[in-house]
């Protein structure tokens, strides 16, 4: 079943398929072009049934394919690698076995909640891979890193400082959410949006929005929609400052890094103006925004924009006119465009492979046109690449938000979404956040309630892609190959 | 060379004057909630049906709000009819105790008392803190961060965060303590020496906030670990966090500007 981004369809029209069918309507798309946005399991009579979304990023098509409920299915990671954490998940959480997948290690830690007479393991404690031979030895860090950073588990396989490969084992930050979204909306649900992962607040609490103004059939008033659009561009700002910043600070370059974190301090605070908050707590909602600019707080952010503009562009500018700093970025930790392909890198990682993969562009919002901010894309592939990148993007979102501001158009901020969800429906939110495409695909059940709700953050598809840029490489540069992903760990866990 | 001096110079000295002077708050910033001593329509429950995290409700005293469960959404400042719950801006959010968390009507403010002298002594003029995200969102981990750079300059108090627990003189978690990471946060704390400190910075670290009562979270860190300071918020504003520090430390600290 094929249809258009921010319009909901009835579950009753997406075929059930055979695994087999299925299986090749997947692959079929995927070589045609689309990408997979989602992988999940859908409870329902007879089962759980596998449930895939695709995305074309040429047109903005979406695909939403059914199987029928069954205890194993041909894996799709094999012909398919982009799938590979996708069906992890799936077994894991429903005990759904992938037939053929090469390593069904767990996610998240949770042992199988279907299936609760089996052990549930301790986080990070699984198989691992190992290299063996005199000189190869095995660097373990984590679950709690050094720094005010969240958890994770680290193993790097060396021979020497060359890392042969790094193996990311995550989930020590899940928090149950997706379980707790089911029979919803409630009173915690756009709460739950502005936490899924608290940096990308505005990203999630928009796609959110987006997926019910879909259901609900609501058209957001076009002064809401802009704000929302402006905060949007801010968190980018804010985060993009702060890793250029950090990424001057893993090569030793003080300058950039001590000016970057006051930059995204400034960035953050201008946030803080709109809606109160830094991170933009209370300030989207279905429906528009919650928080209307008047006449001074608009003349005020402009002014404090193009201060702020100033500090951050001459930052960043020292960082690139900085020999040594770009001796260390350049050629550090590539990954290739067909390697970036096949894992499903998004955000910019993809663009910095020469992937035009941008939801601005290839999903718009409502209202939003898809040339309104321009694509920023390079194809060295590297940490330099991520950085230049990152500060191109700057300069867009800061000629978005300021053309947004002067033109803003009149009217209310917010549609209150009328009524109740429509039951038996699929709906899609897609946003571009600050790391890369983030995916919200809810179906309702038959009383109108959230039967599943699945989140995509970026960093799902991402962390698969720093284990790839680091093989290869010095240990030394992980710290930096990391920054340049700078991926969530709650956002994967959820 | 010439070229990094320019922009030193462009860029200034931004560190804020806190604590000798307050920096301004924005005016939407939604800090200690306040409650009027109106009485409340008989068998009205808005506030506390609207509350996402429980936070507010009634008992044999009356009304009341838990700043320990309370995410500052502003929710029951816009369900009350009565306008009893309102957001005021001071920054000032930090207590010594659980129990001082339990905001009511013309009731005590939350209070930081001095850590006692024995250990006033030791960490007044040095504190080493090893943070600890359990399950936090980043929120509170980016505005803990943001203390160490040069707007805050959180060293010039002699505090810091260091990558060791055994160079640590205290932990402070952030998160509502998930169950994968509670082996690892009692651990971390086990491997502080003694004498040291507990803090919970953020309502997920003090409740489990948001996450109270899902099976994959255990309540923050308040379960766990002896706590000195409790730092609500979500996340708690940067100027709350270093507020709260300071103050257990028993340095005076600016009331908010009007």
């Amino acid at each position: 079943m094929e249809f258009p981004h921010c319009q909901a369809v009835p579950l009753a029209g997406a075929a059930v398929l055979p695994p087999v069918l299925f299986r090749r309507e997947i692959l079929a798309r995927v070589d045609a072009g689309w990408r997979m946005l989602a992988l999940f399991g859908l409870p329902c009579p007879g089962g759980v049934g596998l449930c895939c979304l695709l995305g074309r990023d040429a047109d903005g098509r979406l695909a939403f394919l059914r199987q029928v409920p069954a205890e194993s299915y041909p894996s799709l990671t094999p012909d398919c690698p982009q799938a590979h954490l996708f069906e992890r998940e799936v077994h894991e959480q429903w005990g759904i076995v992938p037939q053929g997948h090469p390593w069904l290690k767990p996610v998240r830690f949770t042992g199988c909640p279907a299936r609760p007479e089996e052990p549930r393991p301790a986080p990070g404690v699984t198989d691992h891979f190992r290299l063996r031979g005199e000189e190869a030895h095995e660097v373990a860090v984590g679950p709690v890193h050094a720094g005010i950073i969240e958890p994770g588990h680290f193993r790097f396989q060396c021979s020497g400082e060359d890392v042969y490969h790094l193996e990311i084992s995550l989930g020590f930050q899940h928090r149950g959410i997706e379980a707790r979204l089911i029979g919803g909306p409630d009173k915690r649900t756009i709460h739950f949006m502005e936490t899924l992962a608290g940096d990308t607040t505005i990203g999630h609490s928009l796609a959110h929005a987006a997926l019910v103004e879909a259901l609900t059939e609501t058209a957001v008033p076009a002064r809401g929609r802009a704000i929302a659009r402006i905060a949007l561009e801010l968190e980018r700002l804010a985060n993009h400052t702060g890793d250029l910043g950090a990424m001057a600070g893993d090569v030793g370059y003080q300058p950039t890094m001590a000016y970057c974190g006051r930059i995204r301090g400034d960035f953050l605070n201008l946030t803080g103006l709109v809606c109160g908050n830094r991170f933009g707590r209370g300030l989207v909602r279905p429906g528009g925004v919650a928080f209307d600019l008047d006449k001074p707080t608009i003349r005020e952010l402009l002014s404090r924009l193009e201060l702020t503009r100033r500090a951050a562009f001459g930052a960043a500018e020292l960082l690139f006119l900085s020999s040594t700093t770009l001796a260390r970025f350049e050629g550090t930790g590539r990954v290739s465009a067909e390697t970036a392909r096949e894992i499903g890198l998004v955000g910019p990682p993809a663009r910095a492979c020469g992937l035009p993969r941008d939801a601005r562009h290839a999903f718009p919002l409502p209202g939003a046109g898809p040339k309104d901010i321009p694509m920023q894309l390079h194809d060295f592939g590297g940490v330099y690449a991520r950085a230049l990148v990152r500060r191109l993007e700057m300069e867009a979102s800061l000629d978005f938000i300021h053309d947004a501001l002067i033109g803003l158009p009149e009217g209310p901020v917010r549609q209150l979404p009328a009524g109740g969800l429509p039951g038996g429906m699929v709906a899609v939110g897609l946003t571009e956040g600050w790391r890369g495409e983030i995916c919200h695909v809810a179906v309702t059940g038959d009383d109108g309630r959230f039967a599943a709700y699945k989140v995509v953050d970026p960093s799902f598809h991402n962390w698969f892609g720093l284990a790839v840029a680091l093989r290869g490489q010095q240990i030394s540069d992980f710290p930096l190959c990391n920054k340049s992903f700078n991926l969530s760990y709650c956002g994967h866990d959820l | 060379m010439l070229n990094i001096l320019l922009e030193r110079l462009r860029q200034g000295k931004r560190t804020v004057a806190f604590p000798a002077a307050m920096p301004p708050l924005p005016p939407r910033f939604r800090g200690l909630p306040v409650l009027a001593e109106s009485p409340c329509a008989a068998g009205c429950a808005s506030c506390a049906g609207a509350c996402p995290t429980g936070a507010l409700g009634a008992d044999e005293q009356g009304l009341y709000l838990d700043l320990g469960r309370c995410i500052l959404c502003g929710t029951c400042a816009e369900a009350c009819p009565g306008r009893r719950v309102s957001f005021s801006r001071d920054h000032r959010l930090a207590s010594s105790t659980r129990d001082g968390l339990v905001l009511r009507p013309g009731g005590r403010l939350p209070h930081v008392a001095p850590l006692e002298p024995a250990r006033r002594k030791l960490f007044a003029k040095s504190l080493r803190l090893r943070q600890v995200s359990a399950g936090g969102c980043n929120a509170c981990e980016a505005d803990t961060n943001v203390l160490t750079t040069i707007v805050f300059d959180l060293g010039r108090f002699g505090i810091d965060f260091v990558a060791s627990p055994r160079h640590a003189d205290g932990v402070a978690v952030t998160g509502p303590v998930t169950r994968n990471m509670l082996e690892a946060t009692l651990g971390t704390f086990a491997a502080v020496p003694d004498p040291r400190v507990g803090i919970a910075i953020g309502t997920c670290a003090i409740s489990g906030g948001l996450f109270d009562g899902s099976p994959e979270t255990t309540g923050g860190a308040t379960p766990h670990l002896p706590l000195d300071l409790y730092i609500p918020g979500c996340p708690p504003h940067p100027l709350t966090i270093l507020d709260g520090l300071l103050r257990l430390l028993g340095q005076q600290t600016p009331p908010p500007t009007a």
